[in-house]
């Protein structure tokens, strides 16, 4: 059968259908009390012949169609949300230009739901948020008094309840190192590491002005090799912002000649390989990266690999 | 000597990752009001109150005692804000034991509580200084390489990690008030969990829970007039240390041996073995209990994993350890320490419900905190003696 080819440029416009002004809608009673009581900011349900309150009211039961009786009773304005639908990409006839949620909402003191436009704030996302479920507990956002005209479009959303507010105090310090440690980094920049020695006989790296175990002043400044022993150690497979790779290796080396340990990295070694009792040696920081700010040991590396490697660093 | 004096009323909150259905006020309150309720009393029936809390950068509360004063009914009365990082709770029971030795005050309200998910536990212990380099990640990051020096020294299996941290979650499931609930959790199931910190994993560490907890404790004539059975305080000690000092064992600190062996002496406990019928012990890293049982004396050096190892300090072993679940099960650091020293009262008042050691006539509560730098030990006893 032989086939026509597709018309290249088919007769294509626009048609819109709009009667003047907009149709005029009749309330009737019970609609009418209803819009009535938003324009006035009262949301008010109309009890059913079953004793159920129908929010928003109809004329008429869903359930049975029986009449509404004349009661009309003030509903929420708090709710539970039944169901949701996230809306990722709003289209233009939407109320929101951001992400948000249609969801059936439970008004307390109402039996049956409204569908409305549940906002979840400025920085909803393409992911409806983990607080968005069945349960979250909701409030209507009603237009400014002067703004309501009796319709539905009074609520301009709902929003979840209040349940946390964020502070964002914080505390700005001004630090000054302790005359100790500022001795440390200084002679850190030279490639020396500096202790102290206790009266007791005992050698604090980092160097101490006062021993810890009595409190009594040292009796100066000592410095240490930059070779020593690994205590303990443990392999970390948390990342850190300062350690971003894992696994690393964070140990407590004893230099050779000090009492107490240091806690390094250590580096340089399979962190399979690594062993209390290793020797290790300090690895520095090339000397245009060394600040008196920071300490200047990138790290310790194993002092076998120092020999092995003939690198000459 | 100082005057008797007793627990007469114990409050815990249920503890959860997030009591997002309270502000601090009401979540110290609801710990509050159990332990008053337990105690038969109110508010204006206490002179005075002692509040404890970890590090201030959990919440970012500065002041808590000030903050938390009037929901804890303190207006008019002496309000004492304790600090001893993790041991915290532990201390401020003891602080308010001692306000009550001392005679002080006749019925004081003790409180503890933290509410971790305000912010995060691993970024509040982990801020960095200015002109340090600081390399430790969290508290099983600081912890991790001791556990490991633990390990090499007493020659242990690595199962007995597991062990612990399974059997201490099989508890916390008769523990209505406890954070964590795994049914069916198994050795093997720890084993299979994340490495964290080797040798830590991840089903090895606490977890990190909001929770508060209360207690009243009370003069000897208001212990007597008391609804329910009182626990005595038969001793009660705090040491410290710093950080680091030559010769410092920081497996195995001396703070630790020094106020194990002043409570013990207080309350009369040659072997505390034998002598204490169950024990809640502060172990937020499964390996902390054979250290502990080593540095408590329940154990010789190097033998603390063998007892965990034989079943010893099961709920039905010969030493029971943390049968409420301990640290392992429910943290909200600050209180974690007062709820260990609130189960041992609970145990000798018959009032530890399905975990309750059968007969438990004397406990050892236990706290520590920083880097095994503050120690709270209280023994309690169903007899005033």
């Amino acid at each position: 059968m032989p086939t026509e080819p597709p018309d290249p440029d088919p007769l294509v416009g626009t048609h819109t259908v709009a009667f003047p002004g907009g149709y005029t809608r009749s309330t009737g009673p019970v609609i009418g009390r209803f819009l009535t009581e938003l324009r006035d900011g009262r949301l008010v349900g109309v009890r059913a012949a079953s004793g159920r309150v129908l929010f928003p009211p109809t004329e008429y039961d869903p359930h049975d169609g029986s009449p509404v009786t004349g009661e009309f009773c003030e509903v929420g304005p708090a709710g539970t949300v039944q169901a949701w639908c996230w809306v990722a990409d709003p289209r233009p006839a939407h109320p929101f230009d951001r992400p948000f949620a249609w969801a059936t909402v439970l008004l307390d003191g109402a039996d049956t739901a409204l569908l409305h436009a549940l906002d979840t704030g400025a920085d909803a996302g393409g992911e409806p948020p983990r607080s968005l479920r069945a349960g979250l507990r909701v409030r209507p956002r009603l237009l400014p008094a002067a703004e309501r005209t009796g319709a539905i479009t009074d609520i301009a959303c709902l929003r979840p309840e209040v349940t946390e507010v964020r502070d964002t105090g914080r505390l700005d310090y001004t630090i000054r190192a302790d005359a100790a440690l500022a001795r440390y980094l200084e002679a850190q920049t030279e490639g020396r590491i500096l202790g102290s020695r206790a009266r007791s006989g005992a050698v604090y790296v980092p160097p101490r002005d006062v021993d810890p175990a009595d409190g009594t002043p040292v009796t100066g400044d000592v410095e240490l090799p930059p070779t020593g022993t690994l205590t303990t150690f443990s392999v970390n497979h948390v990342p850190d912002p300062r350690a971003p790779q894992v696994p690393f290796v964070t140990g407590y080396v004893r230099l050779d000649g000090a009492d107490v340990d240091l806690l390094a990295l250590v580096s340089g070694v399979d962190p399979e390989r690594v062993r209390p009792g290793m020797r290790l040696r300090a690895e520095w920081l090339p000397p245009e990266e060394r600040s008196r700010t920071r300490p200047s040991i990138r790290w310790f590396v194993p002092e076998e690999q120092e020999r092995g490697s003939g690198d000459g660093h | 000597m100082s005057r008797a004096a007793a627990v007469i009323g114990v409050g815990q909150t249920h503890h959860r990752s997030r009591r997002t259905d309270v502000s601090m006020p009401g979540l110290v309150r609801e710990a509050a009001l159990r332990a008053l309720e337990d105690a038969g009393l109110g508010f204006a029936d206490i002179d005075a109150v002692v509040l404890g809390k970890a590090p201030d950068l959990f919440e970012g509360v500065a002041m808590p005692d000030l903050f938390l004063a009037d929901a804890l009914g303190a207006r008019g009365k002496p309000l004492l804000r304790v600090h001893t990082a993790g041991s915290v709770g532990g201390s401020t029971a003891i602080v308010a034991a001692n306000h009550v030795r001392s005679g002080a005050f006749r019925r004081v309200l003790a409180v503890a509580w933290e509410k971790q998910s305000e912010s995060n536990a691993t970024w509040a212990l982990t801020v960095g200084q200015p002109f340090s380099a600081s390399l430790v990640v969290g508290a099983g990051g600081y912890f991790a390489p001791f556990i490991r020096a633990y390990i090499e020294r007493a020659k242990a299996p690595e199962h007995v990690g597991w062990a612990v941290a399974a059997k201490d979650r099989r508890n916390a499931l008769l523990n209505p008030y406890a954070h964590l609930r795994m049914p069916g959790i198994t050795p093997e199931a720890v084993a299979a969990s994340p490495m964290l910190w080797e040798p830590l994993r991840y089903l090895e560490t606490c977890p990190s829970s909001d929770g508060a907890c209360a207690m009243v404790l009370a003069a000897e004539q208001e212990a007597r007039a008391a609804p329910g059975p009182p626990a005595w305080i038969r001793g009660a000690a705090v040491r410290s240390e710093p950080i680091a000092f030559a010769g410092r064992d920081a497996v195995d600190p001396r703070a630790g041996r020094d106020c194990a062996a002043d409570v013990y002496a207080q309350a009369g406990v040659d072997d505390p073995r034998r002598g204490i019928d169950a024990a809640e012990v502060y172990v937020p890293f499964s390996w902390y209990e054979p250290m502990w049982l080593e540095n408590l004396g329940f154990a010789g050096p190097g033998q603390g994993w063998r007892l965990t190892d034989e079943g010893a300090t099961a709920l039905d072993g010969d030493t029971p350890w943390n049968p409420s679940g301990g640290v392992l099960s429910t943290n909200p650091v600050g209180a974690s320490g007062m709820i260990r020293f609130a189960e041992a009262a609970q145990q000798v008042r018959g009032r530890a419900g399905d975990h309750q050691v059968e007969g438990a006539r004397t406990a050892l509560g236990h706290a520590y905190g920083a880097g095994s730098q503050f120690f709270a030990m209280w023994i309690v006893g169903s007899e005033r003696r």
